[in-house]
């Protein structure tokens, strides 16, 4: 039996690949994923993780791209290719880390809060819309300064604060699903309110929620990015956002050094695109199956 | 004359599906003819080539004449014309399609300037005022929105809707299902009133035998997107020739007959895809009354005499 | 001793009196048929006996104990549910075995999980049950489907099935096997049934007894051949007479649609709609039906009206 249902899940994992490769811009956006993925697992190997101490560097501070150092070097004279591949491994971890946690509040407030009316709906979803009207950046700015600025409190800062969107929609797909009839009859064969929850509610919301992980996860880099340029990142931890702050801190924007400023912020907005175009490939994919229900 | 004839009329869907394999009825102004069978045996799929309504990719052959002229030579805009005005379809389910944010008045009115551009707006509310009051609703419900109706006002207006070109053909796609029987016998009896007082020729699709027993005049029975019985509306129910249109008149039985209590009658196994029918008579792998022949041998419909035909090898001897 | 019963139950929401008073009994192995027109509140009465909505007055009994909400799951093992939208009632995203195991694992039924599954997928005739075990709702025929919603409710040996509409959503021909089905369960299990459904024909096919309601009432009750043959209630006259069928009494079409819970008319709730009085009673009848409270009628087995016509 279990062959069997291996050789099920393997079809509908094929039909599922097939589906996602008919969108264009998604194979385009996992590629550029893939590549940046691969430069953060590799980075120690890709360059010298000494480079990043600043008092190893030798080279001249603010040099101009040259064979040495392919996209020159920084205020304290290392080189950005160095920073800037190490750069992509902490600013993966901060979106991914941080987005976990943001989906995992999302999932359990909007389930909840589509599950239950009453005041525990009206309760949670006042929450949510309270964090979702308050401006992040002051509160973020509030929390990383209270936490202090360290890469955990990073992630724990933008995961804290990005989960009101995951729980909205998740709490409205509950409400919809929660008036299907298998619902009424999980209840009367005497399922409770966890079973309903775990064993129907959830299959049913998680689809919906994998395509809105991959939109948190660039949401999540754009927040690192942000924050760490405000100053408000880990100093010992160099990511795409320290460097762009450090390169407008040392007056690299007005003096021209493009190679300072021009690859952390592309960086930024090639991952945030791809995740983008999977995201909405996947919910594409993902959104017919959940009405046609297979 | 008749009004409408189909004459062989066959439907190939995209992915080679015969819906329906040449099927040949007709109806006259006045009278109502059912057509019975279940779930995918071809009852829409007929509905929609009435009207070429069908997608692209179907392949239609054989011919439908409306009023000796045949629907698919038709020019566009002549098709356009014959739509509403001559023929009209009560589609299926369309009761849950009506558009929500807009009056019923007004969604009546619509096909109305369509047609007779040069209607005034005065005009046209009279005429909506008209329709409502023939099928039973007070004019002034006119400014209801869907939502304040109830399901069998509802497929009132997609009857007056149907009705609003004065067509003489009117095409009911299963008028009643999901309607509890008050309200399916009001319905039916709307219908059956509009038959008598207007002249219409109606055909009235349904899956329930006994539906179309009470208020047709002929009915025909359909079998995998083949007629497989066709005769008076009395007699295909209460004495078939064909064993499916039996299974069919006794999947609805009579209350009060005493050879119906405690024996529900039903019909082994599922109707077959269209895509991939058994050989022989189709209906063979469910038939109760099977014998070897049936599997192989090619069922005509046949004429069994008193204006009745049936596709079935053993039609002759019931009787 | 009745399986499962109804005394005095009022199910009410908001201001609408969905079930207004009702007394009704499920005798154990008795098939029971519970007719009338949308609305006239057959679900709400139903989930009240399922204990999926409380009743604001009245109670509900199983096996003659009254229901204990606060023990409902032990209760949910005598009384299943089958819907009547198979394709809605299952889960799209379970296989036809997680849907039949479900409730084995809700109730951690001890034994071997794959021969129960197995064994309730062949007492509902899907045969043989392995086939069925790894298929998903669309890809199985409305008939099949609803086979698996029953299989799911026999897992667990319940002593009370309540079907709404079991196939009102099905196709003609279905329809027979899935009734034969109920049948045979009852004769060989010894299943008591509800079936609520607005088709009369149903009832005179495997009913023992029927419960007419109107309006959140059960206006007449008694053996299926002898309500149906010979029925006392205008209303039920109504219904019966518009069974489509051929060469029989002129149908009587009740105008409207059914009336509004919220605002039940005082006297026969059903005079606003009654033939026999629009056509003219004498004045002492007539009087009685626009003021007279009719009684709740018994849960016994006898043959009752709330009718104040003989
Ligand atoms: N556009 C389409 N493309 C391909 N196949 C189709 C299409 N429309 C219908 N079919 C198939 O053709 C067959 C006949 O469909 P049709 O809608 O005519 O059935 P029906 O008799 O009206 O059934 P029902 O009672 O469920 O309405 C079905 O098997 C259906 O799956
Ligand atoms: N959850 C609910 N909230 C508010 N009103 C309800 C609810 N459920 C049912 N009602 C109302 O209670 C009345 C009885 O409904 P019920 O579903 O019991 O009718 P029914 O006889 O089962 O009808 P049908 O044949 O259409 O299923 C209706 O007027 C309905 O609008
Ligand atoms: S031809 Fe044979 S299989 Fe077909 S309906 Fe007649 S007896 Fe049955
Ligand atoms: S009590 Fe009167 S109004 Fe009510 S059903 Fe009987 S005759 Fe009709
Ligand atoms: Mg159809
Ligand atoms: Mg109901």
């Amino acid at each position: 039996m279990t062959a069997i249902a291996w050789q099920r899940r393997r079809a509908t994992a094929s039909r599922f690949w097939a589906d996602f490769r008919s969108h264009r811009s998604a194979l385009v956006g996992l590629g550029i994923l893939l590549f940046f993925g691969l430069v953060a697992v590799f980075a120690s190997v890709l360059a010298d993780p000494a480079g990043l101490d600043v008092t190893k560097a030798t080279a001249p501070a603010h040099a101009a791209p040259s064979g040495d150092h392919w996209l020159g070097t920084d205020q304290n004279g290392r080189s950005v290719l160095t920073l800037l591949i190490h750069g992509t491994r902490v600013s993966l971890i901060v979106g991914l880390a941080a987005t976990a946690i943001a989906i995992v509040i999302g999932t359990v407030i909007g389930i909840m809060a589509g599950f239950y009316g009453g005041w525990a709906r009206s309760t949670l979803m006042g929450l949510t819309d309270w964090f979702l009207v308050i401006p992040f950046l002051p509160l973020a700015i509030v929390m990383a300064t209270v936490l202090g600025a360290s890469l955990l409190n990073i992630i724990i800062v933008i995961g804290v604060t990005s989960w009101p969107g995951t729980a909205r929609l998740v709490c409205a797909q509950t409400l919809s699903v929660r008036e299907r009839p298998y619902m009424e009859r999980a209840r009367a064969l005497g399922g409770g309110d966890w079973h309903q929850m775990t064993r129907h509610i959830l299959p049913n919301v998680m689809p919906l929620v994998l395509a809105h992980v991959v939109l948190t996860v660039s949401v999540a880099i754009l927040s690192e990015t942000t924050l760490s340029f405000l100053g408000l990142g880990d100093p010992t931890r160099p990511s795409w956002g320290y460097i762009l702050d450090n390169a407008y801190g040392t007056g690299a924007m007005s003096n021209g050094e493009w190679w300072f400023v021009l690859p952390p912020g592309l960086c930024v907005v090639a991952v945030v695109l791809a995740f983008t175009l999977v995201g909405r490939a996947l919910e594409a994919v993902l959104n017919p199956r959940l009405r046609e229900g297979s | 004359m008749s009004l409408l004839e189909l004459r062989d009329l066959s439907v190939t869907y995209a992915g080679d599906v015969p819906a329906v394999r040449g099927v040949s009825l007709s109806v006259a102004p006045g009278e109502v003819l059912g057509v019975a069978g279940e779930s995918g045996c071809g009852k829409s799929t007929i509905t929609n080539a009435v009207l070429r309504l069908l997608p692209k990719s179907a392949t239609v052959g054989g011919s439908v004449l409306l009023d000796g002229e045949d629907v698919h030579g038709m020019s566009f805009g002549r098709l356009r014309a014959v739509r509403w005005a001559t023929a009209s379809i009560v589609f299926q389910g369309a009761l849950h399609s009506l558009n929500a944010v807009r009056t019923i008045g007004r969604q009546i009115a619509e096909p109305i300037l369509l047609h007779e551009p040069k209607t005034s707006r005065k005009a046209a509310d009279l005429r909506v005022g008209e329709l409502l009051e023939q099928v039973g609703l007070p004019a002034r419900r006119a400014r209801d929105y869907p939502h304040q109706l109830s399901g069998g006002q509802r497929q009132r207006v997609m009857i007056a809707l149907a009705l609003a070109c004065r067509p003489r053909l009117v095409i009911a796609d299963e008028p009643t299902t999901a309607l509890d029987v008050m309200v399916q016998a009001q319905v039916l009896q709307l219908l059956s009133g509009l038959v008598k007082d207007l002249g219409l020729a109606l055909v009235l699709i349904s899956h329930d035998l006994s539906v179309l027993g009470t208020t047709c005049d002929r009915v025909a029975v359909m079998y995998a997107g083949k007629v497989v019985e066709e005769g008076p509306a009395s007699v295909v129910f209460d004495d078939s020739r064909h064993p499916y249109s039996g299974a069919l008149a006794g999947a609805f039985p009579r209350v009060g007959d005493p050879r119906f209590r405690y024996a529900p009658a039903g019909l082994a196994g599922d109707p077959p895809y269209p895509g991939d029918l058994p050989a022989g008579c189709p209906f063979h792998p469910r038939c109760p009354v099977a014998f070897d022949r049936c599997s192989e041998a090619e069922v005509e419909l046949l004429d069994v005499g008193a204006g009745r035909r049936a596709a079935c090898l053993r039609a002759g001897e019931a009787s | 001793m009745s399986a499962l019963a109804a005394r005095g139950v009022h199910v009410r929401f908001g201001a609408a009196r969905a079930v207004d008073g009702v007394d009704l009994e499920i005798g154990s192995g008795e098939i029971v048929a519970l007719v009338g027109e949308s609305g006239c509140g057959k679900s709400s009465l139903a989930r009240a006996l399922l204990g999926l909505v409380r009743p604001v007055r009245g109670t509900v009994e199983c096996a003659d104990r009254p229901l204990d909400y606060r023990r409902l799951k032990e209760f949910r093992r005598h009384v299943q549910l089958v819907l009547q939208d198979p394709s809605g009632s299952l889960n799209p995203r379970h296989t036809v075995y997680e849907a039949v195991a479900e409730g084995l694992r809700i109730h951690k039924v001890p034994g071997d999980e794959r021969e129960l599954v197995a064994a309730a997928l062949s007492k509902a005739g899907l045969r043989p049950p392995e086939r069925f075990f790894l298929r998903y709702p669309h890809e199985l025929s409305g008939g099949q489907r609803q086979r698996v919603v029953i299989a799911g409710a026999l897992v667990l040996e319940p002593d009370v099935l309540v079907a709404d509409e079991p196939v009102s959503s099905l196709d003609a021909s279905v329809r027979g096997e899935i009734l034969a089905l109920l049948l045979r369960l009852r004769t060989e299990l010894g299943l008591s049934l509800l079936v609520v459904t607005h088709d009369l024909g149903l009832a005179w096919n495997i009913a023992d007894r029927v419960a007419v309601m109107y309006l959140g009432r059960i206006v007449e009750t008694g053996d299926t051949a002898r309500v149906l043959t010979s029925p006392r209630h205008p209303y039920t006259k109504a219904l019966l007479s518009v069974v489509p069928e051929i060469a029989r009494q002129d149908p009587i079409v009740l105008k409207g649609e059914a009336p509004d819970p919220s605002r039940i008319p005082a006297g026969c709730r059903f005079r606003p709609r009654c033939p026999a009085y629009a056509a003219g009673l004498p004045a002492e009848l007539a009087e009685r039906c626009e003021k007279e409270t009719l009684p709740v009628l018994p849960a016994d087995r006898g043959h009752h009206a709330a009718c104040v016509l003989p």
